[in-house]
């Protein structure tokens, strides 16, 4: 039996003991665990969240780019956790950085752009509709977008999504138009609409997970111009942190314990999980004890750590008899062009992005010559550090009085298009462990093999072209695409404990329990099948509000206990 | 220089711009953090230098001047991008303190052996600067574009130190200047480069989106378009 004792200073928040078996552990407080703590926890579950980076408020919140994005102050730190990358299985793999994620109480929701776009009816179904495609493991999912049309409304109402319903001639069915008004137009999307109705196309306001009017207790964006990569100081941008984890506190159930790195989930002698090992901040390990385990780790962390917890009754790893933990991860595909204009846009100012179109959402192979989709944005999501690294036109000089003068003339004159599209699954893409190389922690450290399928990188060109004659047709007096290579790097990490009916070929089932342990639940990114067209966010939420439903009900029914 | 008074008038701006009651509420405790870091940023120069010697300041501050020169606006040496330089070097940047302290004689040296009469860089004429700097930038115009992301900053010990400079130069020009790096004081970087100081904005941004009409179905644009 647990019983909480609450702390001074945070009234609502209990403390449990790590011996106190609680109702669930979450392993991870991002966009799908800080949903699962709420729902679960004000459904009278005693819940403990393990996050292992710090709880950080607003107040820590800052526009210093060195801080925020070269000493990692919201997310992963390769020193500590080094990375390897090999393009395939039979390369050895070299110490590089391959992934960035939120690594503190809110994950990657604290940091992200807050492009909140539903997956449409074909993401779920596309391999049913078109066959199978050489080279990939190319799915459909077990659940179809009816499934979780409830759960995408339920996103937009409670965590916070503004934008227009109907707006967009492509988008699916929905049961009730957005809470808010979309943001206010930039100077991006203005160019962008304009130039997209000029050649034919369907430009539409954006769906934004960032707020345009004040709502539960939080601030509407004031347009600082610190969006990507930056954690919001007024709670506009509905994070985890904003939105979900004030509401699971507040519940009086749910612990958020932040510095625990969790490194093994311990099964009982019927293959049960009892808990998470997990070390604190001095390095002492603990078990938070629980009657199941929910790991919301993100598609990196989670394989990870359910290959790390093999053991003599799973020895390639926890639930991974299909052998698919860690394998058919997809990125997503992306081409981003630049362009620039004559008068200052100063899209610096506000959040990243104000409009979008999905007329290439499926594109028809015949005609193209690959597979695959996507939706493009104007956006300028380069912090002026950043731009001064990055956003300048190739064989711009580097320093000096010109490299000054471009500087000075292009920071205010540029903006970006950027096509967001499919990547296919392919099986040995894959995170999994490195056998040498180790964190600071002593485990072994995570390792990434990856080679874009030939369509994804297709898609890319084709994208690159579009973005191009849209910079075209909106007047951009110089414009160029950022070079389209293979990826060794993402922020996407979708995939690798994908879903799916059979045990053979997937990791969870519709309701996100593993196949063969029954009180252990995943989701996160690595729940998905396909990759959607690039916006991953939305649909995380959405299956962590509907996996809350399933697993409530699949508790309440007793289905859990030993 | 941002004062301390026009700096209350943008975040009383920005506070505007907000009208919400979360904000209305919490305020205060964003504006405390936000002016304790405005105050260590603008302390007086304490002249103590934390990992350069004097010499090697005025050293690092002629290279930074040719890298953003002050040229009718102000650059590095305005910025007080040497100030940034050296506290980088005891702080986030600590690996690169053998690149300087190694590499500063050979940008000497490499100055005498093009200009045999020059003595220190510093003391040098802008076109022999020019000429040194030139041919120590060996990765130069190859390098073609990357997208910024995460850990942007090359620095470290396996760079040249002509390269770490620029890294240093760019980003102490252009660093939030209410941050404690030392770095765009009275954010002259930004100035430069027409960002504006405030914390918040609101619409129209910019050239374009002013006047703009409000969101129309692609019927009506159409129809409003013949009528104009």
């Amino acid at each position: 039996m647990t019983r909480a004792t609450f702390r001074p200073g945070a009234p609502d928040m209990p403390k449990y003991k790590p011996s106190d078996v609680v109702d669930f552990v979450i392993v991870g407080s991002g966009a799908a665990g800080g949903i699962l703590a709420k729902e679960l926890s004000t459904n009278g579950f005693s819940v403990v969240v393990l996050e292992q980076g710090p709880y950080l408020h607003e107040n820590d919140f800052s526009h210093d780019e060195i801080k925020v994005l070269q000493e990692d102050l919201l997310t992963n730190h390769p020193k500590l956790q080094p990375n390897t990358f090999r393009k395939t299985p039979k390369d050895k793999a070299k110490q590089q950085r391959v992934l960035v994620y939120g690594r503190a109480v809110g994950g990657t929701s604290n940091h992200f752009t807050a492009n909140f776009w539903r997956f449409h009816e074909i993401d779920f179904i596309e391999r049913s509709k078109i066959g199978p495609i050489a080279g990939s493991t190319f799915s459909d999912w077990p659940i179809t977008y009816a499934d979780l049309e409830p759960y995408y409304t339920k996103v937009e109402w409670e965590v916070g999504v503004s934008g227009m319903a109907g707006a967009s001639p492509f988008d699916p069915p929905r049961s009730k138009p957005y809470p808010m008004p979309p943001l206010p137009v930039k100077g991006s999307g203005v160019l962008f609409e304009r130039a997209a109705r000029k050649l034919g196309w369907n430009p539409f306001p954006a769906p934004m997970a960032i707020l345009s009017q004040p709502r539960a207790g939080r601030s509407a964006c004031v347009n600082c111009g610190f969006c990507l990569g930056f954690g919001c100081e007024v709670k506009a941008k509905s994070s985890s942190l904003a939105s979900m984890i004030p509401l699971a506190e507040k519940s009086g159930k749910c612990e958020i314990r932040p510095n625990s790195y969790v490194h093994k989930i311990e099964v009982d002698e019927k293959g049960r999980a009892t808990g998470a090992l997990y070390f604190d901040e001095k390095k002492n390990v603990h078990l938070q004890k629980a009657k199941a385990v929910i790991l919301s780790a993100n598609g990196a962390e989670t394989p990870r750590l359910l290959l790390l917890s093999a053991s003599s009754k799973f020895p390639d790893g926890l639930a991974n008899s299909s052998g698919y933990v860690g394998k058919n991860l997809m990125f997503n595909t992306g081409a981003v062009s630049v362009g620039v204009f004559d008068e200052p846009v100063n899209d610096y100012k506000g959040f990243a992005v104000s409009r979008i179109l999905h007329d290439f959402y499926e594109l028809d192979a015949q005609k193209v010559g690959f597979y695959g989709g996507g939706g493009m944005d104007a956006r300028f999501d380069m912090t002026p550090i950043g731009f001064a690294f990055g956003g300048l036109p190739p064989g711009s000089p580097r320093w000096g009085k010109d490299f000054k003068a471009l500087l000075a003339h292009n920071f205010t004159r540029s903006f970006e298009i950027f096509g967001h599209g499919t990547s296919l699954p392919v099986e040995d893409n894959s995170f999994s462990i490195d056998p040498e190389v180790q964190d600071a922690w002593g485990l072994p450290a995570l390792r990434l093999t990856y080679r874009d399928h030939p369509d994804d990188l297709k898609l890319a060109h084709w994208l690159a072209d579009r973005s191009n004659e849209l910079l075209e047709a909106a007047g951009a007096k110089q414009h160029w695409t950022f070079p389209i290579d293979e990826q060794q790097f993402g922020v996407h990490l979708l995939g690798t404990c994908r879903m799916g009916n059979d045990p053979k070929t997937s990791v969870i089932n519709a309701d996100h329990q593993t196949h063969e342990v029954k009180n252990l639940f995943l989701c996160d990114g690595g729940s998905f099948v396909t990759s959607g067209r690039g916006q991953p966010t939305m649909t995380i939420m959405a299956l962590a509000f509907r996996a809350a439903d399933r697993i409530r009900d699949l508790a309440k029914r007793g289905e859990l206990n030993a | 220089m941002i004062t301390e008074l026009d700096r209350r008038q943008f975040l009383s701006r920005a506070l505007a711009a907000a009208g919400a009651t979360w904000t209305a509420a919490n305020w205060p405790a964003v504006l405390a953090a936000a002016e304790h870091a405005h105050k260590t940023a603008a302390a007086p120069d304490s002249q103590k230098w934390e990992f350069l010697t004097p010499a090697e300041a005025k050293e690092v501050e002629a290279i930074s001047a040719c890298i953003i020169p002050s040229d009718g606006t102000p650059g590095a040496r305005e910025a007080g991008v040497v100030y940034f330089i050296d506290r980088a070097l005891v702080t986030f940047s600590a690996a690169d303190q053998k690149t300087y302290r190694d590499g500063l004689p050979e940008v000497q040296s490499r100055l005498k052996h093009l200009f045999p009469t020059a003595t220190l860089f510093s003391a040098a004429t802008p076109d022999e600067q020019g000429a040194v700097l030139e041919s120590l930038d060996e990765a130069g115009a190859k390098k073609s574009p990357r997208r910024p992301r995460a850990n942007f900053m090359p620095g470290s010990a396996a760079q040249p130190l002509f390269e770490v400079i620029r890294v240093h130069t760019l980003a102490g020009f252009l660093i939030d200047p209410e941050s404690d790096r030392n770095g765009n004081r009275g954010g002259v970087g930004w100035t430069v480069i027409g960002r504006l100081p405030e914390h918040g904005f609101q619409p129209p941004f910019g050239y374009y989106d002013k006047g703009y009409a409000g969101w129309q179905p692609a019927s009506a644009a159409k129809e409003s378009a013949k009528n104009d």
